[in-house]
């Protein structure tokens, strides 16, 4: 039997606050580290198509995009007002609240978003 | 383990662990993961485990010193690229401890990997990202000697050259015989790729050829789009035989170039046997594969369902609805190295999303793709309902061209993100 699924048995299920507070606390042993903020779903695999500008693909990087403007551009792939090839298949495995935190970690400057938990 | 009996022990304990456990990471000997494998799966696992603020240290084993690429290797077939263009290298893993040896073994109750030269290396949780085997059992006849004779390419290499060789020493008006094997296998689409390719290749340089694809399935992925490309492209080159019109391959013979089947047997001049699969052999090795041969996990951790503290990405781990493909390892592998880091520091991993693309080449420009998003339901990686699907049967040309681009620029990309 693994982790998850002793978690999903009830035992050991901690609630988010109580969770956020725990995590709170150990945060100081990381404080001579780059803050790095966890991919949320789906997040960590956009990098297998869209790499970093440099590299000169036909698939559009997504460096120096603001959140909101590849928020916009996924609600647009998802609801077919943008016609695409993968896009709209991808964007409708998301919802509006999952692409919204997708958006706001791709946005952020690399350093700070690595796929940490 | 104490980090188990902790999280068996309820909510106030878990706490209290997580508190006290992390800074005790900082402070002392950083908990080694070891990653088994050097291919997409486990070169992007060991690299994302040692991006996560260097308080795990990672040690990847890989016997190889460069990695030839699977995707695009048909193209390879075809004469439409160099071997070059397929080999990575591992320059750029800094923060990884990097060996090239072949693990032999693993000690589960000791949590310990033994490599081939007898050294031992100890892990706190170990990932075993060992790709596939070919099943040289599976098939009468068919061994590594007779893959000598009749190459399989399934593992991108010196196979890939001798078919390609094989293909160009082909007279014209000869026959190209491709044995497709049933589910599961590695890349889903890639029979058929090839034959697109192989395909292309005859048309240009053997028009009198023909090539016939022998399959033990009575469908496959992209289907329609690839019949319609045969019938627009390939007119009457493609002939694909169903399981059900007795395509399953049951024997073959080296020695004449026969495959056999369930209702006759084809001669070949060339032919592919792509042969039954099972994971890499340190998957039955660690007791982490299935009487299938592939490897059971949880969906959220990539956690083996047979052996705590072993986790499998990649084309060993039986991924529920995601096709074994490369892109497919390099999402897993860093959904994996996410929950390793998090069941090291304690805390509860995160429900993934997973993505997956695959593109094909059915001619150099024209390029076709499925994709898929997933997320665990039921023990198993599911397809999220309403995303995902194929290109759409009626796209214009533009659009094919775009796909063949955008397949070889994924490819770069990709490759620049695992090995770059």
């Amino acid at each position: 039997m693994t982790w998850h699924d002793r978690m999903k048995d009830g035992r050991g299920r901690l609630s988010a606050t109580v969770l956020l507070a725990a995590l709170a606390a150990a945060a100081p042993a990381l404080a001579d580290t780059p803050v790095q903020v966890a991919a949320p779903p789906g997040a960590a695999a956009c990098s297998g198509c869209h790499g970093p500008a440099a590299l000169g693909s036909a698939i559009p990087s997504l460096e120096n995009h603001a959140a909101a403007d590849i928020a916009v551009q996924m609600q647009a792939f998802r609801n077919g007002e943008r016609s695409a090839t993968v896009m709209g298949r991808i964007a409708r495995g998301f919802t509006e609240e999952e692409t919204r935190a997708i958006a706001e970690w791709l946005a952020r400057p690399e350093a700070e978003r690595h796929a940490q938990p | 383990m104490p980090s188990r009996r902790v999280l068996l022990g309820g909510a106030a304990a878990s706490i209290a662990a997580t508190m006290l456990a992390a800074p005790h990471v900082h402070a002392q000997a950083r908990p080694r993961v070891v990653v088994i494998g050097g291919g997409f799966a486990g070169a992007s696992c060991a690299r994302a485990l040692a991006l996560l603020n260097g308080d795990i240290a990672v040690t990847l084993v890989e016997p190889e010193t460069s990695y030839i690429a699977c995707p695009f290797s048909n193209a390879v077939l075809a004469g439409l690229r160099g071997m070059e263009a397929q080999t990575f290298g591992y320059d750029g893993f800094d923060g990884i401890a990097l060996i090239h040896k072949r693990a032999a073994a693993v000690d589960t109750e000791r949590r310990r990997v033994r490599l081939d030269d007898g050294t031992d290396i100890d892990y706190a949780r170990l990932v075993l990202a060992p790709g596939i085997d070919l099943n040289f059992e599976a098939l009468p006849g068919y061994d590594a000697a007779a893959a000598e004779i009749m190459p399989h390419a399934w593992k991108a290499g010196p196979q890939t050259l001798l078919l390609r060789d094989q293909l160009a020493a082909m007279p014209d008006g000869g026959t190209v015989v491709i044995s497709a094997p049933a589910n599961p296998f590695r890349c889903p689409p890639g029979p058929y790729e090839r034959a697109s390719l192989i395909a292309h290749y005859l048309k240009t340089a053997k028009p009198r050829s023909k090539l016939i694809i022998l399959d033990a399935k009575d469908t496959f992925s992209k289907r329609s789009l690839f019949e319609a490309a045969w019938r627009e492209l390939y007119p009457g080159l493609i002939e694909w035989v169903p399981l059900s019109a007795g395509g399953r391959v049951t024997e073959v013979d080296p020695a004449t170039k026969t495959l056999v089947t369930e209702f006759g047997s084809h001669k070949a001049d060339v032919a592919n046997v792509i042969p039954p699969q099972r994971a890499g052999a340190i998957a039955q090795a660690a007791g982490v594969a299935d009487r299938t041969g592939w490897c059971p996990i949880d969906p959220v951790t990539f956690e083996s369902r047979l052996q705590p503290g072993i986790h499998v990405v990649g084309d060993a781990a039986i991924g529920g609805a995601m096709p074994k493909s490369a892109f497919s390892a390099n999402a897993q592998a860093k959904a994996c190295a996410a929950a390793v880091a998090a069941l090291l520091r304690e805390r509860e991993p995160a429900q993934p999303k997973l993505i997956n693309t695959c593109y094909s080449l059915v001619a150099p420009d024209y390029g076709i793709s499925i994709a898929g998003v997933y997320q665990p339901r039921d023990g198993l990686l599911a397809e999220v309902e309403g995303a995902g699907g194929v290109s759409p049967l009626d796209a214009a040309t533009d659009v094919r061209e775009l796909e063949a681009v955008y397949a070889e620029d994924w490819f770069r990309t990709i490759t620049s993100e695992v090995f770059g």
